[in-house]
């Protein structure tokens, strides 16, 4: 392994193609360890990923894809399940499990319930944390 | 299959394709020694796009932090194992 040892060449920087979210090697702060504890439409988003793979609209990979495809100022302007929810939506869509009319509409629907659908829908599980 | 001695060695292709891949780009073009060879499964670069997905082998690659970070390494005997796709992997001749 010597010989290599001369002949390391530096890891590819962005300008030659490395993508944001590629971040292993690069400097970081200390990792904070710490319990999460996740609200009701979260759980839901986890669920709905578990549900649209086993149904095989799209798989894991995909979600993935959409959520590099996102770009770094979402990495750091949305939640975790906020850019989990955006990536199965961009695959749905694009698996045709409905169209974005179909999906204006409902969004309407959904709005029109008022804000409070959420702890209407679990006081208990709404109540506490955000 | 499990002599040390006859480590394979292989080289991680250091290509920079703009899409879904999964080999880490710090350990692109790096060399390390097959640790097992783990079967295959759909190729995740088509997968990510909808696309058929064909059986590609998944290898688990061992490297020397030495063989990664060079003299920055803190650590140079330090390992890392990371799972890469096999058509990332080009074999490299033994040198002793």
């Amino acid at each position: 392994m010597q010989d290599d040892d001369a002949k390391i060449l530096p890891i590819p920087t962005r300008a030659e193609g490395r993508r944001w979210h590629d971040m292993g090697g690069e400097d970081a702060g200390p990792v904070e360890l710490c319990e999460h504890d996740y609200a009701l439409w979260e759980k839901r988003v986890d669920a709905l990923m578990v549900i649209c793979s086993s149904k095989g609209h799209f798989t894991v990979d995909g979600l993935r894809r959409a959520l590099e495809d996102m770009g770094e100022e979402a990495f750091e302007t949305m939640s975790y399940y906020e850019r989990w929810v955006a990536a199965i939506n961009q695959n749905l869509v694009e698996a045709g499990v409905y169209t974005l009319e179909e999906l204006g509409r409902r969004m309407e629907e959904v709005r029109a319930r008022g804000a409070t659908y959420g702890e209407a829908a679990a006081p208990h599980e709404a109540a506490g944390d955000g | 299959m499990k002599l040390r001695a006859m480590a394979e060695r292989v080289r991680v292709a250091r290509w920079m394709p703009p899409g879904h891949v999964r080999t880490p780009a710090y350990l692109r073009g790096r060399v390390g020694e097959v640790e097992r060879r783990l079967g295959t499964f759909p190729n995740p670069e088509q997968a990510a796009y909808g696309l058929p997905a064909e059986p590609r082998e998944l290898v688990r690659v061992r490297f020397r932090a030495a063989d990664i970070w060079g003299a920055e390494a803190e650590r140079p005997d330090d390992l890392i194992e990371a799972e890469i796709y096999g058509h990332w992997l080009e074999p490299v001749a033994h040198q002793d």
